[in-house]
């Protein structure tokens, strides 16, 4: 059994965990002195060497993303840290950043020195207003003890940090997007190239991160690459969060070693919600293909959940038990990314559209066989076709429920209706409902 | 009505965080909504001229966000989770028994202009489905008689603290300060974080912290 490796969340059960004192404490804003007493470029190669890879999605290895940044550039750069967390089923940066702010100020001052940048940015989403008023008190009090601002610690490095707010949009999530966001736009994806480490927030260098992955770094930062990359498997290096939700006995919060499983997770959490059994789930977030009990022993790393068809994302393991209908998910998670398509690309914007109208028929059992494949046909046209990748996620749990489910879907043409009864799905329903 | 020079000096102050103005328009709309309940056409003439923009241009950011309204909502906004693991797990009744409750549909606001609803997608908070948000702020682990509750809590005047927020629910107005960068001090209220939050650490606590 893979044992637990509680590193960000181990003090999240102190009532005060959320406090500079209580960060403190713990030894926290040591790494920030250690780092500022290193070259920035040995702060970038301890950050590869550990082998910290992006724990917004994408897996990006960070220290190579940093080290993208041109130097001697006279220009300036900027760190924005993406707290935009609005992938369905994605739940970690925000009791992160509820419990412990100061761990991510600490990694972004890291990261800052390291880039060179001396402004940075957390982009957090609107919807979270607890969350904003703890990490704008952690910014007040972490400029009041001189470790944001001007000079900081008397190592000549000047930051400053602003908290953006955003305002209800999921697409803001993606990077180029919330760049855009961030400058005052319409929050829209850019075409790439140029990629923001070359042309980022106002078309200067910029690297963008995922909370999670700038709050590893100071751990990094004090206990050395080695400690880190002795966790996890061969290419996915060290802990991580993985959000367990959904038909189980208890959901929560792991932080583990990459690589576990969802069987060892089911284990420790108490299984399935009692009297059912696992029907389908997500690997990592509604964009990641979905997953069977027949990948229960799937490594919960990298390679291991993309060998299995599916992507590892933001792990967020959205579990769901028999009594849920696969057409219905997939139905609402389609609705949502139709709600959600920006409108920039034309497949994107239509194809959505078009996905909906088609799910709605086939839920009400009044499609027909003809129209499992042409939703194939449209997702067809749009994965791959439009600046980012929504449309390509909106695609993911239409092609997997039709390669696992596909008899499902005959089941509600064959009946005219939904064959499921929602109220059995519902945590209001007794067990064995 | 015009803004008093108090509050032009807030929205100065909103500026002056960001390099480039401009950046400071969606602080600025949460600001707007914060005097007035939602994005009036006062606000936006007020950001277009202070960030020299057309007002087509402050019009066009502020319509392409759900959260800026263009029409008053409620001194408490209610927004029920109903994306799919929400909603599967008891979102969608829950979204149902509100809607017959209050005799309004998604996006609408009661007569007294005490309540409004809206179904919401994804909030970040799976482990303690089903969520409903109220003016943004958590309220966890939620029932249909829960949130039916809450809901006759807030019209009387006296809703039930949020699950993971501060000891007493603030109104749409004073929060939309907050997200417009105005501290209200109440950041020490409340959690550090819920029993989900905790459960990997407890149980790697009772393995004898080396679980």
């Amino acid at each position: 059994m893979t044992q637990l490796t509680p590193v960000l969340s181990a003090h999240w059960d102190e009532k005060d965990s959320f406090t500079i004192s209580a960060y403190k404490r713990h030894g926290g804003y040591t790494a920030v002195k250690k780092a500022l007493a290193m070259e920035p470029d040995a702060v970038i190669q301890t950050v590869k060497d550990a082998g910290l890879r992006g724990r917004g999605g994408a897996g990006f290895p960070t220290g190579m993303k940093w080290g993208f940044i041109p130097q001697g550039d006279n220009k300036d750069h900027y760190l924005v840290v993406n707290a935009d967390e609005s992938e369905p089923g994605t739940c970690k940066d925000t009791p992160l950043m509820m419990a412990n702010p100061h761990v991510l100020i600490e990694g972004i001052v890291i990261a800052s020195y390291a880039i060179r940048a001396n402004y940075a940015f957390i982009y957090i989403r609107g919807e979270v207003v607890h969350v904003v008023r703890r990490l704008q008190q952690a910014i007040a009090d972490a400029y009041a003890q001189g470790l944001l601002g001007k000079n900081i610690q008397g190592s000549g490095f000047d930051l400053e940090l602003v908290l953006h707010v955003g305002a209800g949009a999921y697409i803001c999530g993606e990077e180029t997007a919330l760049l855009d966001s961030l400058e005052g736009f319409r929050g829209q994806p850019r075409l790439r190239p140029p990629f923001p480490a070359i042309a980022g927030l106002y078309a200067k260098p910029t690297v963008v991160n995922n909370v999670e992955s700038i709050a590893s770094v100071p751990s990094i930062i004090n206990n050395g690459p080695e400690w880190f990359s002795a966790m996890g498997t061969e290419k996915s290096k060290g802990y991580t969060l993985y959000s367990l939700s959904g038909h189980v006995a208890n959901p929560g919060q792991f932080e583990a070693p990459l690589g576990i499983t969802l069987r060892e997770l089911l284990t420790l959490g108490g299984g399935i919600r009692q009297g059912h059994q696992l029907k389908f789930w997500t690997p990592g977030g509604s964009s990641t293909p979905l997953f069977t009990q027949d990948h229960l022993d799937v490594p919960l790393d990298y390679e291991g959940v993309s060998a299995a068809g599916s992507m590892l994302g933001t792990k967020a393991l959205q579990i769901f038990d028999e009594t849920t209908c696969v057409v219905r998910a997939v139905l609402r998670w389609t609705e949502f990314y139709k709600h959600e398509s920006c409108g920039k690309c034309t497949p994107c914007r239509e194809g959505t559209w078009w996905l909906v109208q088609i799910l709605r028929d086939l839920e009400a059992g009044k499609g027909t066989a003809a129209d499992l494949d042409k939703l194939l046909d449209v997702v067809d046209n749009i994965m791959g076709r439009s600046f980012c990748a929504l449309a390509d996620g909106a695609a993911s749990p239409i092609i997997s429920s039709l390669k696992h489910f596909r008899e499902e879907y005959m089941q509600h043409l064959a009946l005219g209706a939904c064959p499921f009864d929602p109220v059995a799905s519902t945590l209001f329903a007794t067990a064995g409902a | 009505m015009a803004f008093h020079s108090d509050q032009m000096a807030i929205m100065d102050s909103i500026i002056a965080r960001y390099p480039r103005k401009r950046s400071a328009i969606m602080p600025l709309l949460h600001y707007v909504q914060s005097v007035y309940g939602y994005v009036t056409s006062d606000g936006i003439e007020i950001i277009a001229e202070k960030l020299d923009l057309a007002t087509a241009e402050v019009t066009a950011v502020s319509t392409f966000y759900t959260q800026y309204k263009p029409e008053p909502v409620g001194e408490y906004h209610v927004g029920v989770c109903t994306n799919t693991l929400c909603a599967v797990m008891g979102g969608d009744a829950i979204f149902a028994a509100v809607k017959e409750h209050l005799g309004i549909e998604n996006d609408g606001v009661t007569e007294d202009g005490k309540i409004s609803i809206e179904h919401i997608e994804c909030n970040a908070a799976c482990d303690y489905a089903p969520v409903v948000m109220v003016n943004w702020e958590f309220y966890d682990n939620q029932t249909v008689q829960s949130v039916i509750d809450l809901i006759d809590g807030a019209t009387a005047g006296n809703p039930p603290a949020p699950t993971r927020g501060p000891n007493t629910l603030r109104t749409w107005k004073e929060n939309s300060a907050v997200l417009a960068g105005l501290s209200d001090g109440l950041a020490h209220e409340g959690l550090a974080a819920g029993e989900p939050s905790l459960l990997g650490l407890r149980i790697s606590q009772s393995a004898g912290g080396n679980s």
